[in-house]
């Protein structure tokens, strides 16, 4: 029941010790609304795998915080998850790190479920984007903390209490003891960032989900705050979801890259594949439009054609197409590339390296009458 | 849904084909979000157009908006409704029931009401007179009545409902007659002219006040603030029945009816004003941080352009659904005052005042449908809570 | 500190090297009311005795983190406060200064067609009850031009000078996306030929791909209208790729203030040595080349004595504690706040040749 535990020992009679830590194949996630099916998630397939760090990038509309709250569970109500599947490998205690594990279908399970309640928080952990709206303002910190502690683990108040101090102290924030009985409003952005990450960790999940966690907060603060997600995840060997539309810090922290445009993986692979040999056009082209500290002061930037289309027109076949230098007329507008190999670890979804396509999905929707041709 | 094919500018390494539709070079080629048909329509919609739109899904509302217009066109042109002229009293004809409209005569379509005879009663050797249903007095649509000006201009004669044979007019009581034998049905047209009209007036008044007050309170901020605050805080304060009861109760009672009218609507919006001045000024806070009313200041705009060109437009239907939201509350208000004998007197009528005629139980006993103004008063409360709520989710952006 | 127009060094510069703008000891304090009868307890230090100047078609960047100053500063210039003490010094076309800071509404009326400003974000700064063209054309109508025909036209001259298509001026801004509608923002700052553009995070709210877009249309805006702008953003290196010259501030104090190159190569105060090396570069090959800075931002409601960085500064004296550093020239062209400027070296951020 100690705060910070030693990376779990590679449980030889786990069955499944070569799986992924978290496996999302084929997730198909839609909204229906009045207007239309919006197809936030259509088709994202990735892997986590144990002590991973495993970057999501992609601009507005792209996804990425859909597809997490697809995994646990907790989507709008006009929000469904039409197909496909997401699997992790669940301890059946999961604070001890040598216990049997199971493989556990999230999709399968019901969002109110009392098994995906016991995942969400002690086996999979979400740090929301904004440190503010996450804590509720009439409970101190610690109170908040607690709460997670005390459902997940069966110790006393006194020693939950004691554990959420630990777990303060190693996320660096000071004076623990008088910190936790703080108010979120009391503390400094950086400290509720801080305050944030504890109340994540503090019943030591083995996926961390970090949806921008430091877009809102300043540049040196930022610094800090990496730095510390790289020091815990060092130390307790936790997998990291880190989303982000910040190519920097992708650059920074992440093993893997996934990048992602409305709705669809565009690429994925290992993080120096991605930035050094980027394949996908809108990975090149993204690359090369972002101003960095390195380069020439007023330089003219390349571009990306045009914008992000709308979320209810869509376009047909690849999404990128329309703003695509490499558009092929026929092919791209067609049906939608799937994410194929073109190396080891390294995958693609463009038809300029493979000629796979997506096969569609019949989505019987719930009351409206769907305003997108079923492709 | 049609898809019209983006224009692209060819970027440097590309072999692309040469866009169909000739382009204004442009530095970097922007799209519009959205290119269908459909959307064409959207981005030139204007917010009321939009409001409206959105406004026709809710169907409770549209209905409940069809008869407010009809309500309306009562308001507008009573005379029409009447069948009998509303003041005319007959002592023989008092208490007469509900006559209502037969509407077939032997099978065939030819409307008819029953007529109105006179009995002795053989215990107390009274007349009493009431409705006979062997004497069949038909009518018809449009049909010639009491003489009136409509919409105080054209001279006619002509009326809804009425018999067809014009001696027979004054014998049709669709509502019955009350203890004075006057027409229900007829009143009932008026009182809603009058009812309707110090609703609306009183919360038009309202809004007035409450945009100049709580416009300044909320642009200048500062003493002016300070007052007016202090001022809806006060007015708050004080408890509205007894303040009702006594500002009408001091009205003369030499007072003609148009004098108490105005009376009536000026005591009803001093009071409402308050909240929507509160509101107003909350509004006026907060969009005085806004980016675009400061990019107007930096132009150079005058504050009267500000606040009437930038600052109110963004909350008129706001405005407008909150209003809609109040008129019921006058509407009773006003409707109560009268009914305890402090607001509208005879020889105006309203429905307060009809449902005065209501209040001792031998009348009701005897004569139930004098209750019916007070179907007709929950009727128009809920139709206006209807629309206005349905204005008010179709204003607000963020309901869904 | 005398920097800019009254100094005799400057005046042998050429004309189109005298500075646009000039601020001179800016200050900006915010009253912190108590209690029932309001009583001041205490200010907000937002702007604290801010001074650097801007030439004539240039970008001078503004940059610092949240708490900095830098949007009320923005806002002080363009007068849209009133500042608590200090001069901005405005030259106009013929070479007249005048000093902003004691105008009132009238005074100001003649200033407001040369400085405009562009704004952060893009959802805001529309009027969503007009019209493109209504939003374009406001400022030329609001300053006398009534005739119709010929706001259209305008209108249509600036739509297309930004990129965008004259036929949408019917259209609202619901119908844009974040990048049109700043296009849109800046098309309305230029309805007035402004020779002074002040853009507040005009990029920060857009997507990454669109944010190329727009900083590539301000260069070119710039060279096609000969504007100056004075660039405010927390991102180095965006502020980077569009700044001739660079002023950091921290805590409502100027901190340092160089040409681009310069500063980031070899940056002379601590802070400014502190945030180039916290900005993670989008290179997998230099992890760990992130440091970070000990401590919090300082309030501005109650900054440390001395210099106001002393607190995370690790190469701190007693004499930081204890004295307010001035702001001072120790090379050309490049300013300093700082005790130890000279004896200290810090690294800086090495050009890659590759970007």
């Amino acid at each position: 029941m100690s705060s910070s535990p030693k990376p779990a020992t590679q449980s030889n009679t786990s069955p499944w010790s070569r799986e992924p830590l978290l496996k999302v194949k084929d997730l198909r996630a839609y909204f229906f609304m009045d207007e239309g099916t919006v197809k936030a998630v259509d088709g994202v397939s990735f892997e986590v795998f144990p002590g991973k760090v495993v970057g999501i990038v992609g601009e507005s509309g792209c996804g990425k915080s859909v597809t997490m709250k697809a995994v646990l569970q907790i989507l709008e109500p006009s929000a469904r998850i039409v197909s496909g599947k997401v699997t992790l490998r669940s301890r059946f205690n999961s604070l001890d790190p040598n216990s049997p594990e199971e493989l556990v279908e999230l999709t399968r399970l019901h969002p109110n479920s009392r098994k995906i309640r016991k995942i969400r928080g002690s086996e999979i952990a979400l740090i929301p984007q904004e440190p503010m709206a996450a804590f509720s303002p009439v409970h101190t910190v610690g109170d908040q903390i607690m709460e997670t502690i005390l459902l997940h683990q069966d110790v006393s108040k006194q020693q939950a209490r004691q554990i959420a101090i630990d777990v303060f102290r190693s996320v660096g924030i000071s004076m623990p003891e008088q910190r936790i009985d703080a108010y979120s409003w009391e503390l400094s952005g950086g400290l509720r960032q801080r305050a944030i990450i504890a109340m994540a960790l503090s019943c030591n999940p083995r996926l961390l989900i970090a949806d921008e966690p430091t877009t809102a907060i300043d540049v040196t603060t930022q610094a800090q705050i990496l730095k510390l997600l790289r020091k815990l995840q060092e130390e307790r060997q936790t997998s990291i979801i880190f989303i982000t539309h910040d190519l920097g810090v992708i650059a920074q922290m992440a093993d893997e890259v996934v990048v992602m445009y409305l709705g669809m993986v565009m690429e994925k692979g290992p993080v120096h594949t991605i930035f050094k040999a980027a394949k996908h056009p809108y990975t090149q082209a993204l690359l090369r439009s972002i101003p960095s500290v390195q380069s020439t002061p007023r330089l003219k930037l390349p571009t990306i054609s045009g914008s992000i289309a709308h979320p209810f027109n869509r376009p047909t076949g690849c999404p990128f197409h329309p703003r695509c230098a490499h558009f092929m007329r026929g092919v791209c507008d067609g049906s939608q590339p799937a994410l194929a190999p073109v190396a080891e670890d390294h995958y693609v979804s463009c038809f300029l390296y493979s000629s796979e396509t997506m096969s569609p999905v019949e989505v019987k929707t719930p009351a409206a009458p769907s305003t997108e041709n079923s492709q | 849904m049609d898809r019209v094919e983006p224009n692209r500018t060819p970027s440097e390494n590309a072999a692309l084909p040469k866009p169909a539709v000739e382009q204004i070079p442009t530095p970097a080629s922007e799209e519009l979000l959205t290119a269908g048909k459909d959307e064409e329509r959207i981005s030139i919609a204007s917010n009321w157009t939009l409001v409206w739109w959105r406004f026709r899904k809710n169907k409770l509302a549209v209905v409940s908006t069809v008869i407010l217009l009809f309500l309306m066109l009562i308001v507008l042109i009573p005379e029409f409704f009447a069948t009998v002229d509303p003041e005319q009293t007959d002592a023989r004809l008092a208490f007469i029931p509900v006559q209502g409209i037969h509407w077939l005569d032997n099978g065939q379509l030819k409307p008819w009401v029953p007529g109105v005879a006179g009995k002795r009663d053989p215990v107390t050797l009274k007349m009493i007179w009431t409705t006979d249903e062997t004497q069949k007095i038909y009518v018809r649509f449009f049909a010639p009545g009491f003489s009136y000006k409509l919409l105080g201009l054209i001279e006619t004669d002509r009326h809804l409902v009425g018999a067809v044979d014009a001696e027979q007019a004054d014998l049709v009581y669709l509502l019955g007659t009350d203890r004075l034998g006057r027409d229900q049905w007829s009143r009932l047209a008026y009182a809603t002219r009058i009812s309707m009209t110090i609703g609306m007036v009183s919360v038009i008044l309202s809004v007035v006040l409450g945009l100049l007050l709580g416009g300044i309170s909320g642009y200048f901020g500062g003493w002016p603030d300070l007052i007016i605050q202090r001022l809806i805080e006060l007015l708050q304060s004080l408890p509205t029945i007894p303040i009702w009861l006594a500002l009408t109760a001091a009205l003369p009672r030499t007072w003609s009816p148009e004098k108490v009218f105005f009376a009536i609507t000026i005591i009803l919006a001093l009071r409402g004003w308050t909240t929507l001045a509160r509101e107003v000024r909350g509004r006026f806070l907060s969009l005085r941080e806004e980016d675009f009313v400061l990019a107007a200041e930096l132009s150079g705009a005058s504050q009267a352009r500000i606040i009437l060109v930038h600052m109110i437009p963004t909350f008129t239907s706001h405005i407008i659904a909150t209003s809609t939201l109040a008129i019921p509350v006058m509407i009773v208000t006003e409707t109560s005052l009268s009914f305890l004998g402090l607001g509208m007197r005879p020889p105006a009528i309203s429905w307060g005042v009809l449902l005065q005629e209501a209040q001792n139980i031998q009348t009701l006993a005897l004569a139930p449908w004098l209750l019916i103004p007070g179907l007709v008063v929950i009727i128009a409360v809920l139709i206006f809570n209807l629309v206005g709520d349905g204005l008010r989710d179709a204003a607000d952006p963020y309901g869904n | 500190m005398s920097v800019g127009i009254q100094d005799p060094e400057k005046q042998t510069r050429s004309a189109a090297q005298r500075p646009l703008l000039e601020v001179r000891g800016l200050k900006k304090y915010f009253p912190i009311h108590k209690g029932m009868m309001r009583k001041v307890v205490n200010y907000v230090r937002a702007v604290d005795d801010v001074s650097f100047f801007v030439r004539e078609g240039e970008t001078l960047g503004l940059v610092g983190e949240s708490g900095c100053g830098k949007t009320t500063v923005s806002r002080c210039i363009l007068r849209a406060l009133a500042p608590t003490g200090g001069e901005i010094l405005f030259r106009e076309a013929d070479d007249k200064v005048t000093d902003l800071s004691p105008l009132d509404r009238r005074g100001l009326r003649r200033f407001r067609k040369q400085m405009q400003m562009i704004f952060q974000d893009p959802f805001g700064s529309l009027n969503p009850r007009q019209t493109i063209f209504e939003i374009v054309s406001e400022p030329l109508y609001v300053n006398g031009l009534r005739s119709r025909a010929d706001r259209t036209d305008q209108a249509a001259e600036l739509l297309k000078l930004v990129g965008l298509r004259p036929e949408y001026m019917q259209r609202y801004p619901h119908a844009f996306s974040g990048g049109q509608r700043q296009r849109i923002g800046i098309a309305r700052a230029l309805a007035l030929h402004p020779r002074l553009v002040v853009a507040d995070e005009p990029v920060s709210a857009l997507d990454v791909s669109v944010q190329a877009q727009v900083l590539n249309l301000l260069l070119d805006l710039q060279e096609k209208l000969h504007l100056t702008y004075l660039f405010v953003a927390h991102d180095l290196s965006v502020v980077k790729h569009i700044s001739d010259r660079v002023c950091v501030m921290y805590v409502g104090k100027v901190v340092e203030m160089a040409a681009t190159k310069e500063l980031f190569q070899a940056p002379r105060h601590p802070y400014t040595a502190a945030l180039m090396m916290a900005v993670p570069v989008p290179d997998p090959d230099q992890r760990d080349v992130i440091q970070d800075l000990p401590g919090e931002v300082a309030s501005p409601a109650n900054p440390p004595s001395g210099c106001y960085f002393h607190p995370r500064c690790q190469f701190a004296k007693d004499v930081c504690r204890s004295q307010t550093p001035e702001l001072r020239e120790i090379s050309p062209d490049h300013f300093v706040s700082c005790h130890r400027a000279e004896e200290l070296q810090l690294a800086g951020i090495k050009v890659n040749k590759e970007h």
